[in-house]
């Protein structure tokens, strides 16, 4: 079984010279007709846009956004239109909704938990050094001075 | 009989690493410094074992031994003979054998290089290593084993490398890779050895720097080399898409980025010591999810090995094993370490803080996104895809807060800084830089955005920054500038160099997202088009033999201001041994701006489908890198490692 | 406290691992039509053996039925059509869609490996396959006799799916009765 996935793997064609000569009627439309097929999922291939692969669904995808561009629609028209037929899967932006919620805001929850936690971090150790009697606890003793003195000449000569 | 050697040697191999695996960590254990001392020559029979292995397999590739399965399905007579040795690692069992390879490597270099250490530390190391050597070659032997053979029919001819591979790119990016991020392992090792040891002090850091530091200089130009052959090599101009498998690169080195900087600060300062142990945890853990990701067939990718549930299975446990164990360990016995000094809130130590936060929700970040159709698949709730869209839109602004703390912190004094001092340092060189981007990006036609703008002024932000950092350290006291300079420690520039390089990664990603510009048209021999300044007149096709393909390939006259430039040639490639067609793009490269042109398909009278391209800085996307990788090289260098290193054990044999 | 703090990485790790483990066994690659439950799509295409005759979505309606995205360029469906003969000899009804395909290639194609098919749409531009979100052949749908799509099936219908999709058939029969 394993060698026979090796060997589809081995023939399935991925390729990237997905390129067409279609003409848009302004700049604005070319960069929308890029932007779209960049953020449109093939269905089929392995995790590529329908504007870089050439497998013949990519190629039809790509016509039809051609095709909506150029007849006007709006972005949101062209994404609806995939998704009525391909559903979720062929959006590499995922929607916002109560499915994706934590995708979307828990990098910024966990943004913010680290925020909290520097700031707790820091004043623990403030309050620490406050609880301590007589400060700081970080003066030398008579010992480590001499201690001190000692590396510092080694150090000097190393 | 000699693919069955390589079995052999890699038995051999597996016998001395369990041995590493054992005997020395008991040693350690018992403070039986007979039994620590089996560990270096066992270091060294596994890694020449493993060394045999893989010479084995690569001599059966060179020899066009079609009766071992692997060199039959990605080699073929015809192939030039450096890819024949690339080949070794262009499928699962080989470039195991790769990821194998190197963890013995590491484990060599742990071995001879570790004589300043207290032995019960170097012996627990090298048995950490030493365990996760073991599943190693466990797995390639149980599941894996590149040695298999097709007997008694072997086929006369092999399936061919995959064309999109036969470039120079294979021969270097998966080595780099993975001396990378499996040299994560020796952190790993040093983080698990403390945490047995019960002695997390400051010296375990001074020893980890090193190691530490070296893998992830390896890893970044693993990383930049990816996606520079992606680049040039795929045919549409893209250097990083967010695949699950860059992804699993890019993990491992986040996590490892914050791990170098928390070194430091637990080396100097003795704070954080637990936090730097569970990064540690964390960035080989990465590195083995990241096997996992890419060989398990959990995750949709182009990069993906084909294999089984089975295989993936089996790293799963030993995932668990390794993973769960150390943080099993990390739970019971990080409670007993202690703080060495304290500090305040606006202080290095905090700015470093916020640095391993902010790299943490970045590389969460990928983890989610990477992970998340996964878990909405599992949970019974659909199929969705999580592409470069959600990537960009929330690692850029944290990358921005990233850049805006380097820059402060770079003159952030350790321990505790006064406030309004600081500011004032900060208000010249942030008018500057803001005066600076927008000079820069204004006048340039093309969509610049908020980001575009927040991007250049941020690397301008770190350029001064860096600049005030050092005049201040150069005109500290009564020495010349020059001589100041020449004072500073070798890890100092090494820094300089490596946050310089952010800056440059910023600049390069930046304008190349902003003003990038791609036109795909239909072009018929004497037509031209304008990109930009340049003009691109294609002046056809000629058929082209290569060693193991045909070819078609393009002529375009390029002109810069209608003066002549240069000529680019694009091809179309059949490979004859998979009738695979693969686009070769003609790149002409320069520091400020690619040319970039592809040829896609033949149209009707003779015209054809052509993709010009004009993308400005993106070499700086690299450079950065590489000034990344130079930094982190350089930082290694430092001699005060080697001499602190050997106080630090000195003074350790004594008290002991 | 803090030493329970310390077990939140390994409570992470574990959570994690268990999506892993149960990532093992389903396929990333395969994706639910986005279609079920809701009505074949609106056309008026042409069949494949009587050209001058235009087929829409009414003519699948009346009963519980399989409809097969097939063409001769695909080498899968070849594999999967003598089961589908045998099928339509067990009296299931089976409706073709041609897909992308050339109709003088078909007619030959279905005279040498029989026809098991009730109609044949002639799909040459894709269009319907578009709408219906087909993304690579051989496909098969179940519909109900409202002409509602209940299911789809990316690959080769063979004995072991049959059983999947006969008892998705059954379960549809019966609720709409």
């Amino acid at each position: 079984m394993s060698r026979l996935l090796v060997l589809l793997l081995l023939v399935a064609p991925f390729s990237w010279s997905a390129i067409d000569a279609y003409e848009f009627r302004s700049s604005a439309d070319e960069a929308r007709f890029q932007q779209l097929t960049a953020e449109l999922r093939c269905p089929k291939c392995q995790n590529q846009n329908i504007a870089d692969s050439d497998s013949p669904i990519a190629k039809d995808l790509r016509r039809e956004v051609y095709r909506m561009v150029d007849a006007g629609a709006p972005d949101t028209e062209v994404i609806d239109f995939m998704v009525t037929r391909y559903g979720d899967f062929v959006l590499y932006r995922p929607k916002v909704n109560s499915q994706t919620w934590f995708l979307w805001y828990g990098p910024y929850l966990l943004l913010g938990l680290g925020a909290l936690i520097i700031l707790f971090i820091v004043y623990t150790r403030k309050a620490n050094r406050r609880a301590k009697p007589g400060g700081d606890n970080l003066a030398l003793t008579s010992d480590e001075r001499a201690r001190l003195d000692e590396l510092l000449k080694k150090d000097t000569k190393a | 009989m000699i693919p069955e050697l390589g079995t052999y040697a890699l038995v051999l191999a597996l016998i001395l690493s369990v041995l590493l695996s054992t005997i020395p960590m008991v040693g350690a254990h018992r403070g039986n410094l007979l039994w620590i001392s089996f560990a270096k020559p066992l270091s060294v029979g596994a890694f020449f074992f493993i060394a045999i292995s893989f010479v084995i397999l690569t001599h059966a590739f060179l020899v066009n031994d079609f009766s071992v399965s692997y060199v039959a399905n990605n080699s073929n007579t015809a192939l030039p003979w450096y890819y024949k040795m690339s080949a070794v690692w262009g499928g699962h069992e080989g470039s195991l054998l790769l990821w194998v390879l190197t963890l013995a490597g590491w484990i060599l270099a742990v071995a001879l290089k570790s004589d300043d250490l207290p032995a019960d530390i170097l012996g627990r190391v090298l048995g950490v290593l030493g365990i996760v050597l073991t599943g190693f070659l466990l797995f390639t032997l149980l599941t894996s084993s590149p040695f298999e053979r097709l007997l008694p029919r072997s086929p006369a001819e092999g399936a061919d490398l995959n064309p999109l591979l036969q470039d120079f790119g294979l021969i270097v990016h998966p080595p780099m890779l993975y001396m990378g991020y499996v040299g994560f392992s020796v952190a790993f090792a040093f983080a698990i050895a403390a945490l047995l040891s019960g002695r997390l002090d400051a010296a375990w850091a001074r020893w980890s720097r090193p190691w530490t530091n070296i893998a992830w200089a390896i890893l970044t130009l693993g990383i930049t080399l990816g996606s520079w052959w992606a680049y040039y090599e795929l045919g549409w101009g893209g250097w990083w898409f967010w695949d699950p498998v860059e992804n699993a690169s890019l993990m491992p080195w986040l996590v490892g980025t914050a791990l170098v900087h928390s070194l430091a600060v637990t080396e100097k300062r003795g704070v954080f010591k637990s936090w730097t142990v569970l990064l540690a945890i964390f960035a080989f853990s990465l590195s083995l999810l990241g096997t996992f990701l890419v060989r398990s067939g959990v995750l949709t990718s182009v990069h993906a090995f084909a294999t089984d549930p089975e295989r993936g299975f089996f790293i799963l446990v030993f995932l668990g094993v390794v993973i769960g164990g150390s943080l099993l360990l990390y739970a019971l016995r990080a409670s007993e370490v202690k703080s060495e000094s304290s500090f305040g809130l606006v202080s290095r130590e905090t700015m470093l803080l916020v640095n391993n936060v902010l790299l943490a929700v970045i590389c969460f970040t990928v983890l989610l996104g990477t992970l998340y159709p996964l878990l909405i698949d599992a949970l019974g709730m659909g199929k969705l895809s999580v592409g470069p869209p959600y990537f960009n839109a929330l690692s850029v602004p944290v990358g921005a807060l990233l850049m805006f703390f380097l820059g402060i912190g770079a003159v952030t004094r350790w321990r505790r800084q006064d406030g309004k001092p600081l500011v004032k340092q900060l208000v010249l060189p942030f008018v500057a830089a803001v005066v600076l981007g927008v000079l820069t990006l204004f006048w340039r036609e093309g969509e610049a955005t908020l980001w575009t703008y927040t991007g250049v002024i941020l690397a301008f932000w770190l350029l001064n920054m860096a600049l005030t950092d050092i005049s201040q350290r150069v005109r500290r006291r009564s020495s010349s500038v020059w001589e100041n300079l020449k004072k500073l420690p070798r890890s100092y520039y090494g820094m300089q160099m490596a946050h310089l390089g952010v800056a440059v990664l910023a600049v390069g990603i930046a304008m190349v997202s902003a003003f990038n510009e791609q036109r795909d048209l239909r072009m018929s021999p004497g037509e031209s088009q304008r990109v930009g300044d340049y003009t691109f007149i294609f002046e056809g096709t000629q058929h082209v033999e290569g060693p193991n393909f045909t070819s078609d390939k393009a002529t375009l006259r390029v002109l810069y201001k209608d003066k002549p430039y240069t000529v680019m040639y694009p091809e179309k490639r059949l490979y004859t041994a998979r009738g695979n067609v693969m686009t070769e793009a003609d790149l002409d490269p320069g520091l400020f701006r690619d040319l970039y042109v592809a040829l896609g398909e033949e149209l009707e009278g003779g015209a054809w489908a052509i993709r010009l391209q004009f993308k400005p800085y993106v070499r700086w996307l690299w450079l950065g890198g590489l000034m990344m990788m130079f930094g982190g090289f350089l930082a290694a260098s430092d001699p005060r490692y080697r001499k602190q290193a050997r106080r630090a054990a000195k003074q350790e044999t004594v008290n002991a | 406290m803090r030493k329970l703090l310390l077990f939140i990485p390994l409570a992470l790790f574990i959570g994690m691992g268990f999506f892993l483990w149960k990532g093992l066994y389903l396929d990333p690659r395969e994706i639910p039509s986005a279609l079920v439950d809701r009505p074949m799509p609106a056309f008026e295409l042409p069949s494949l053996t009587e050209p001058e005759r235009k087929l829409s979505a009414a003519d699948l309606k009346g009963e519980v039925a399989l409809v097969n995205v097939w063409a001769t360029w695909c080498p899968t469906c070849k594999e999967e059509h003598s089961f589908l003969n045998q099928l339509a000899q067990q009296g299931i009804t089976i409706y073709g869609i041609n897909y992308k395909d050339e109709p003088v290639k078909a007619t030959a194609w279905l005279q040498r490996y029989l026809n098991p098919y009730r109609e044949v749409i002639l799909d040459q531009e894709g269009r319907l396959g578009l709408d219906l979100g087909v993304y690579g052949a051989p496909e098969t749908y179940v519909i109900d006799a409202q002409g509602t799509i209940r299911y789809r099936h990316v690959g080769a219908v063979d004995a072991k799916v049959w059983k999947s999709l006969e008892a998705i058939m059954q379960q549809v029969q019966g609720a709409g009765a």
